[in-house]
């Protein structure tokens, strides 16, 4: 499989989000970690450019860090995974590389 | 399957070393191998052994510790880096004339060549930072 995208930061503070998502390509994964978690909610000003990203790539988010910054699973964008850290270990070893946008 | 693991921020700052260690701890829980986690940059103050939390709080560096102990993890601390930032083991506080060494049990200090060994050696290098 393709490349897994680690993205760590709020796309309200920092442009990695969308840098991940201009090279991310078809059938690749973004998983969102940390203060990243933020781009899964629904209803969000990021909210539409995330649903357009789902048509290419599979998203994921970290439910320890959705859940440690008070927010609720069942307000993630449908379509969007959640995992926990076990999960991510998976991702890290179904796709071919890794890449973090620290 | 086997991973590095590079972390290049500090404890209690950013979550990057929180994350690491879930990380590793998952992976090793689920039976893969991690084969060194470096730590560089600020990251390598992960490795102080004077660091001292309250007790409520988790002690980062004493549980890299506590895994290191039970899976026999790698935990190598880059030495340009914690030279710059008052990282010593025992050689270094003889060499370098130091009255106290301050690396954390379990830790090991080295050179950025173990970086790239880990690099080559591992299936996957995850990078955890800022």
């Amino acid at each position: 499989m393709g490349m897994l995208h680690v993205v760590n930061k709020s796309p309200f503070e920092k442009t990695s989000l969308d840098s991940c998502l201009v090279y991310a390509k078809e059938g690749a994964a973004i998983l969102l970690i940390e203060d990243a978690v933020y781009a899964a909610l629904k209803d969000t000003a990021v909210a539409d450019k995330v649903r357009a990203a789902l048509k290419k790539c599979k998203v994921y988010a970290l439910e320890p860090d959705i859940k440690a910054r008070g927010m609720e699973v069942a307000k993630v964008i449908d379509g969007i995974d959640v995992v926990n850290y076990g999960g991510f270990v998976d991702l890290a070893t179904a796709y071919d590389n890794v890449h973090s946008w620290v | 399957m086997k991973f590095g693991i590079l972390v290049n921020e500090g404890p209690y700052q950013h979550q990057a070393s929180d994350s690491a260690y879930q990380f590793t701890k998952a992976a090793l829980e689920k039976g893969h191998e991690v084969f060194r986690v470096f730590f560089y940059h600020d990251g390598v103050n992960n490795g102080t052994r004077l660091a001292t939390p309250p007790q409520d709080d988790r002690n980062i560096t004493v549980r890299w510790a506590e895994l290191s102990d039970k899976y026999n993890l790698d935990l190598v601390i880059c030495i340009a880096a914690a030279q710059r930032r008052g990282i010593v083991d025992e050689e270094e506080m003889k060499r370098q004339g130091k009255d106290a060494s301050n690396l954390a049990p379990g830790f090991r200090i080295s050179g950025l060549g173990q970086l790239i060994e880990a690099g080559i050696q591992s299936d996957r290098l995850i990078v955890f930072g800022d």
